[in-house]
């Protein structure tokens, strides 16, 4: 027993080792004999363009449920008007950019993870480097760029996206015009709403495209190994994607909040 | 005049006996599985060398050690003089420009045209920028090996043996010195696999490689062949052409050749 705990965290440790390697490697291949700019902007409409209506109808629905689930509560209190504001802030303080995120680590993720996999069972990559090239950054560097750059993008959008739902919500049962809800939404937000929780958005699309290329790049060479990429790394983006999200939560408080 | 023409000849003579990749004692292990033994090996400038064993006998961790993909626990390998281990990463990518390696399943890249596949390397790696010289090059290659026809198709698009052409096609387009050959033949049906040897022939004939051919296909076996090294349980049991293989009086040897034919 004692000595599988053991094994256990010498592995877990060889996996911090491994993954500081393989920053190093990322960060030394960023600008190393040119960039791939056609591949990133291929990344960037794979990962971006093609999770926006997937990001549009989840913010869309959690705005309106948001609104829907709230509103009880708030009439009892009397605060049915401060309704916008709340929504505004919650969710795009907090619930827009990890909802966002951990819908990007399922897609994402798992995507990256799954091809990086193949690629590797297919000796895809093991190709490229005996080529002469330079399979990570062709493949990783792109990759991680492209989702560190889309989730804030994909964030913003869907955080517009879930207030409309929001919006159409609250009509169902009260009226109010759309200059005025925006209105109430846009005011109620500050620089200490938006600019924290874009940034941390960076840190989240870095998590998910790093733990992605990382996982299917390091699998093993065997057709199970794809889907344990692939299951592993949406896993371990989202949990990632929390503890992020916690560390962030305490610098924001102690820098903005005292 | 006679001396000139003596030092030419001396010369050619001299680059023909050149080695260019030199396996000297290596041994290489995974986890307490020991796949190579002490293996020996050199392989001669224009020469084709054919590994012939049975599936997991450690034939394609041989050629992988020559191109750094892996390291050898002991013993050094040395392509063109320089030692592979003590290479840095600029280094082994100037090898590899050098050295061609074919992948069993040929290994395109399955998100990329075969054209797109081709063009990988000269951008990349030859750092090529003139269109026109990169288009013709695709299409002379593509030409030489019959595919010029599935130029824009995808990989998922093509059968097993196009595959290996394509893959073969995106090796030689660097035009490498040394060509390595893991398993070229292997999951194709007897006619294709006739071709694809006759092709990786052609291919050394035309662009004077070096090669080094994994394989348990005796027939490709037979028709690459200049010298065949027979490997068994991660070492090399014999060395000799094929005929003087196939007719040794070793029954290891030759019940080996009767088990793969």
């Amino acid at each position: 027993m004692a000595e599988q705990v053991i094994t256990g965290y010498k592995r877990w440790l060889e996996g911090i080792g491994e993954q500081g390697v393989f920053f190093k490697n990322f960060s030394r291949n960023i600008f190393r004999g040119g960039f791939e700019w056609s591949e990133f902007v291929r990344q960037c409409y794979e990962i971006g363009y093609r999770s926006m209506m997937l990001v549009g109808i989840t913010s869309f629905i959690m705005g309106m449920v948001l609104i829907l689930q709230l509103r009880p509560a708030m009439l009892e209190m009397g605060a049915e008007s401060i309704l916008p504001k709340t929504l505004a802030v919650s969710f795009v303080r907090e619930i827009g950019p990890v909802i966002i995120a951990i819908i990007c680590a399922g897609k994402v993720a798992s995507g990256i993870g799954a091809e990086l996999g193949s690629m590797k069972v297919t000796e895809q990559i093991d190709a490229m480097e005996v080529s002469g090239a330079n399979p990570l950054q062709y493949l990783v560097v792109t990759r991680i760029l492209a989702t560190s750059l889309m989730i804030p993008l994909l964030t913003v959008i869907g955080d517009a996206i879930g207030l409309f739902g929001g919006y159409l919500a609250l009509n169902f049962t009260d009226d109010i015009s759309f200059s005025l809800y925006f209105h109430k939404c846009i005011a109620s937000l500050e620089f200490i709403d938006l600019f924290p929780a874009l940034i941390k958005t960076v840190f989240f699309g870095f998590a998910i495209g790093f733990v992605g290329c990382y996982k299917g790049y390091n699998s093993n060479k065997g057709t199970e190994s794809v889907g344990l990429a692939a299951n592993s790394a949406v896993v371990t983006a989202s949990l990632w994607i929390f503890v992020i999200d916690a560390v962030a939560v305490q610098i924001t408080s102690l820098l903005f909040y005292r | 005049m006679e001396t000139a023409t003596k030092h030419t000849k001396e010369n050619k003579q001299a680059l023909k006996n050149e080695v260019v990749v030199d396996i000297d004692h290596i041994s290489k292990s995974f986890g307490n599985n020991e796949v190579l033994k002490d293996i020996s090996l050199k392989l001669k400038r224009g020469e084709n060398v054919v590994i012939l064993g049975k599936s997991g006998q450690g034939k394609s961790v041989t050629i992988q050690c020559i191109v750094g993909l892996l390291i050898p626990d002991k013993g050094i390998v040395k392509v063109f003089g320089d030692d592979v281990g003590e290479m840095d990463a600029d280094e082994l990518k100037e090898l590899r420009t050098k050295v061609g390696f074919l992948f069993q399943g040929g290994a395109l890249y399955d998100s990329m045209t075969v054209r797109d596949n081709l063009e990988f390397p000269l951008t990349r790696v030859l750092k090529l920028t003139d269109q026109a010289e990169i288009d013709k090059r695709i299409e002379d290659v593509l030409d030489g090996v019959g595919l010029l026809d599935a130029i824009d198709k995808m990989p998922s698009d093509l059968s097993g043996g196009m595959r290996k052409r394509a893959g073969l096609a995106r090796t030689m387009i660097v035009r490498p010195e040394i060509m390595l050959y893991d398993e070229p033949t292997t999951g194709l049906d007897p006619i294709t696999s006739r071709e694809i040897s006759e092709l990786i022939l052609e291919m050394q004939k035309k662009h004077k490689t070096s090669s080094i051919i994994i394989t348990h296909d005796m027939e490709c076996a037979k028709i690459t062949a200049d010298r065949v090294v027979i490997m068994n349980e991660g070492t090399y049991i014999a060395e000799g052409s094929f005929d003087e293989l196939k007719n040794s009086e070793d029954t290891l040897v030759r019940s080996f050749f009767n088990e793969t034919t």
